[in-house]
């Protein structure tokens, strides 16, 4: 196992506000990374859905706690893990399919998706009634200075 | 969180502002649909250009109030999205709706 060169926890109320804060948060962070806006505003975005993501599905009638772990590598890879302990997912593969969706007609079964789409990869695991941990992994591309 | 909702000829434009998320999208939606119910316009434009984030839940705002829009027989214009809110539109494919997003 490779060892990170840095690292941080960040744990938040499944609270809506939190969700804008979580993102800037963990987009704060990897900015030591030096990445580009764009590569910056894809972090965002991603991890805006998975946390999101929490506070819809996972804790639908509760507030729980949401776990972020983000971890930098040398070779400019971010890893950004976003977990609860909320109801689950019956069957992941059905839940990744684009518009697929519980969540009625506010949803548009795009946030999985949109992780997929803006990070290089996702990976899902969840059981019903424990929770989900969602890995959003991204590679920096390493500017050089002078 | 802000839209700033004008009327000109049947057209109702809203000047939308901030980031769109899943906590700002609610209260966008009833600003948004209650003065579409008051007025009943024939066409919707939604101004992206002072939103500087926007995840899939713009995706599911934009989706409902294109629904709302043909049901009173309008036609809805996406305007002034960033790349970034460009790309999330892409992935719904709202082009194949006939959407403009300009
Ligand atoms: N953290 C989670 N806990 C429980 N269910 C989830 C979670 N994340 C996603 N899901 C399930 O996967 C579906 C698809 O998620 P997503 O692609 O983000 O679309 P949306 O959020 O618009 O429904 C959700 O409707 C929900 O059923
Ligand atoms: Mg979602």
């Amino acid at each position: 196992m490779e060892k990170p060169i840095n690292e941080m926890r960040l744990v938040v109320p499944s609270r809506s506000a939190n969700e804008s804060f979580a993102r800037v948060a963990v987009a704060a962070f990897v900015s030591q990374l030096d990445p580009t806006l764009d590569e910056l505003s894809d972090i965002k975005t991603a991890v805006s859905e998975a946390v999101t993501n929490c506070i819809v599905h996972g804790y639908r009638d509760t507030i729980g706690s949401i776990y972020i772990n983000a971890r930098l590598f040398q070779n400019g890879k971010i890893c950004v893990k976003i977990h609860d302990t909320g109801c689950g997912i019956a069957d992941v593969k059905q839940a990744m399919e684009p518009l697929y969706t519980t969540g009625g007609s506010d949803r548009s079964g795009l946030g999985f998706t949109v992780m997929e789409s803006f990070t290089d990869k996702l990976r899902v695991r969840s059981t019903p009634g424990k929770g989900t941990t969602v890995t959003l992994e991204k590679h920096i591309e390493r500017r050089t200075h002078d | 969180m802000a839209a700033d909702i004008s009327f000109c000829d049947g057209c109702m434009t809203v000047r939308l502002g901030g980031e769109i998320d899943h906590h700002n999208a609610g209260l966008l939606r009833e600003s948004i649909d209650s003065s579409a119910e008051r007025k009943l316009p024939n066409k919707l434009i939604l101004d992206f250009s002072k939103v500087g984030f926007m995840d899939s839940s713009g995706i599911g705002l934009i989706m409902g109030r294109y629904r709302l829009i043909k049901e009173l027989g309008g036609e809805l214009e996406v305007i002034g999205a960033s790349p970034q809110i460009k790309r999330v539109i892409k992935l719904a494919g709202l082009e194949r709706l006939g959407l403009n997003v300009g």
